[in-house]
């Protein structure tokens, strides 16, 4: 590699740093100088953080015009969170709000020691079980390693450029994604319609909530083995109804386009009470005197619903998307295993049951765990919405 | 009453019989209900049916209990050994629930009810493991859990999992709530950190405990990939990765031993689940107030 490289890379990323911390922070009237000189160096730093445990690999002149454009990227994203962050240190350092106070407490105790003593074995677990392999799986990402094997080879950004160029990933991603869609929005959309119905307080609430939240604690992978017998192509009573009354039966786990909707029934089936009991609740919470007065005023029906029902069941909405996206994300997983096995034809494969095939039964962990940081990356998104739906909960005041 | 609000009350109740419309009559409600919980129980319901039936009874599609009960039960607890990994798994699911409870108490305690530099730092350390699931670090993890010779050992399967950020953060919210007097007059009356934990925190928290504790259970037991990963021989394998013996095999499969497997494999968590369920909705509540 050319010696220049990594300084013109950070050069770059400083003026780039200067700029945006300038901009971030052009409200305050403070000394331009200042800014500059700490957006320079956080670019510079927010760079570094990605390029130099990289070193600087995809501006290596033999590289793919591909890789070029993913370093940039990945410095972007660097100079954004690094240049961020200095942004908000610096706000609240101009502003005197103290970053390490010791905030007062009433009722609390003595000895700060003993609060680390009460905290290190969580901190312990978490920094070995959880902050480590976190970090590692960047690490792995940029090897070719395989299991049982110490020797490793660096190979830069190929295990993630690899996988935009791939089409079998691109249909693990497109799979994922539209089977999210379909699991949460069926699971929700018919949780709402019964609920509608069903929500007026009635007799035996208790047995009832029972006889609908039980599939919560069935296993993905018991729930899978259950249908296998149900969508079985010949005992299966599903397809005995079908054919007894309607004359046809479908190839559930034989048909790459109907696979994906057995395992979509299986998790709407076990997801679907949960979310009824949820909106029942929220329907219950629907202040009555606000629909009698819509109605009053001359809403119709469906105005009321729209306008008034809906708007006050969304913070129960969001929260049933957020934990049915985590589920059909990650927790599908048992239930493909034991269904489909991820086919026919991979259809029904979904990105968390390719970071098995490809990590566990390929051994390849650096692929694995590129494919697990494109997980990771839609776990952020979700808890981006979490958080911004968690703060529009306070404005509905309700 | 003057004639202006007779008329007025009249539009109201006029208004309100329409709007009832909206609003479900008693038995829509009741037959919603009840067609919702016949669908969403007819597939355990089939299964324990055909747990009792031959491969043969299962094609006549007969919804009377079969003959093959005892040769079932013979095939799943004798010859698959279900047992042994129903075991496995009562002992992990324990372990992992009272070590998790145990140490998200401690860990809630201290950011509670102690003072110390950069707090705020060490919880958003905690909190951001929100953001790894152990699904996305399964295979770095797999990788140091062998490397420091912990696979194949309850180990394993116990340790990674007993620090929790929903717990702590559980317990801090639960402790936020209780009034500060109470950890003065304990001060006053000379109890330590840990006296107040046990004797004043703990009788007063019953129902965070169990809702965590539920809910942790219920995930302990459900641990498939990274048992299925991590346990090479059967001996303290999980009864989520032991189903699949009943599964796997070149011979066609046995519809009735599956189904007993699977019957079997869902009973702790079903009697867990029903004996907590209000415990469990409403640390669902707990959690989504953040």
């Amino acid at each position: 590699m050319n010696p220049s490289t990594p300084l013109l890379v950070l050069a770059v990323a400083a003026a780039v740093g200067a700029v945006l911390l300038n901009l971030l922070l052009r409200k305050q009237s403070r000394g331009m100088l200042l800014v500059s000189a700490v957006g320079a160096v956080s670019g510079a730093v927010g760079a570094a953080a990605f390029m130099v445990p990289l070193n600087f690999c995809t501006f290596e002149a033999e590289r793919d015009p591909v890789d070029f454009w993913f370093g940039i990227g990945l410095s972007a994203i660097g100079i954004l969170a690094v240049t961020g962050l200095a942004s908000w240190v610096l706000n609240s350092i101009l502003q005197r709000r103290r970053l390490f106070e010791v905030q007062s407490s009433p009722g609390a105790f003595r000895g700060s020691g003993l609060a680390f003593l009460f905290l290190a074995p969580t901190l312990i677990i978490l920094v070995l079980f959880l902050y480590y392999p976190f970090i590692d799986t960047f690490r792995l990402a940029t090897l070719l390693a395989r299991l049982g094997i110490p020797r490793t080879a660096f190979v830069c950004v190929d295990n993630f450029t690899r996988l935009v160029s791939n089409n079998d990933y691109l249909q693990v991603l497109g799979n994922t994604i539209w089977q999210s869609i379909a699991i949460v929005g069926f699971s929700i959309g018919l949780a709402l319609l019964i609920a509608l119905a069903a929500y007026q307080p009635v007799k035996g609430a208790r047995i009832y909530r029972a006889l609908l939240i039980w599939p919560y604690a069935i296993s993905p992978v018991v729930a899978g083995i259950i249908f296998l017998i149900l969508f079985n192509p010949t005992g299966g009573i599903i397809n005995y109804a079908l054919q007894s009354a309607f004359n046809f039966s479908i190839p559930w786990l034989n048909n790459p386009s109907a696979a994906p909707w057995a395992v979509i029934i299986v998790s709407v089936w076990k997801s679907l009470g949960f979310n009824i009991l949820f909106y029942i609740a929220g329907l219950q919470n629907v202040p009555k005197d606000l629909l009698e007065a819509a109605a009053i005023d001359g809403a119709n029906i469906f105005q009321r619903f729209f306008r008034i029902t809906v708007p006050m069941l969304s913070p129960i909405t969001f929260f049933l998307i957020i934990t049915n996206t985590t589920y059909a994300f990650f927790d599908t997983f048992g239930t493909i295993d034991t269904l489909t096995g991820g086919g026919p034809l991979r259809s029904t494969a979904s990105m968390m049951y390719s970071v098995y095939e490809v990590g566990i039964q390929n051994n390849d962990l650096g692929k694995a765990a590129a494919q697990s940081i494109v997980l990771f990356i839609f776990v952020i998104g979700l808890t981006i919405v979490q958080f911004r739906t968690a703060g529009q909960r306070v404005n509905y005041g309700a | 009453m003057s004639a202006a609000t007779t008329d007025i009350s009249m539009d109201a109740e006029r208004a309100a019989t329409g709007w009832r419309r909206l609003v479900p009559t008693r038995w829509i409600a009741h037959l919603a209900l009840i067609v919702s919980c016949a669908i969403i129980a007819f597939p355990l319901f089939y299964a324990v049916i055909v747990a009792t039936q031959t491969n043969s009874e299962v094609y006549s599609y007969q919804f009377t209990p079969g003959t093959a009960f005892s040769d079932n039960w013979n095939i799943v607890m004798n010859l698959n050994k279900i047992g042994g990994y129903m075991v496995n798994s009562v002992l992990v699911a324990l372990a992992v629930t009272t070590g998790k409870v145990i140490l998200s108490l401690l860990s809630g305690l201290a950011f509670v009810y102690f003072r110390f530099p950069g707090k705020w730092i060490v919880f958003g350390f905690v909190l951001l493991t929100l953001m790894m699931p152990t699904e996305i670090l399964v295979i770095a993890l797999f990788r140091f859990v062998s490397s420091i010779g912990l696979s194949n050992s309850y180990g394993a399967l116990i340790l990674p999992f007993l620090a929790s950020a929903t717990g702590t953060f559980l317990f801090r919210q639960h402790f936020m709530n209780i009034p500060a007097e109470l950890s003065e007059a304990a001060q006053l009356d000379g109890a330590n950190p840990w006296q107040f934990l046990f004797k004043v925190l703990v009788p007063m928290s019953w129902n965070t405990i169990a809702a965590l504790a539920v809910i942790q259970f219920i995930y302990v037991w459900n641990f498939y990939l990274w048992p299925a990963l991590i346990m090479q021989g059967p001996e303290r394998q999980v009864i989520q990765v032991g189903l699949r013996t009943l599964v796997a095999g070149d011979t066609a499969l046995r519809f009735g031993p599956m189904m007993m497997g699977a019957v079997i494999a869902s009973i702790p968590p079903l009697i867990v689940f029903l004996l907590l369920q209000k415990q469990f909705m409403s640390g669902f509540a707990l959690a989504r107030d953040k």
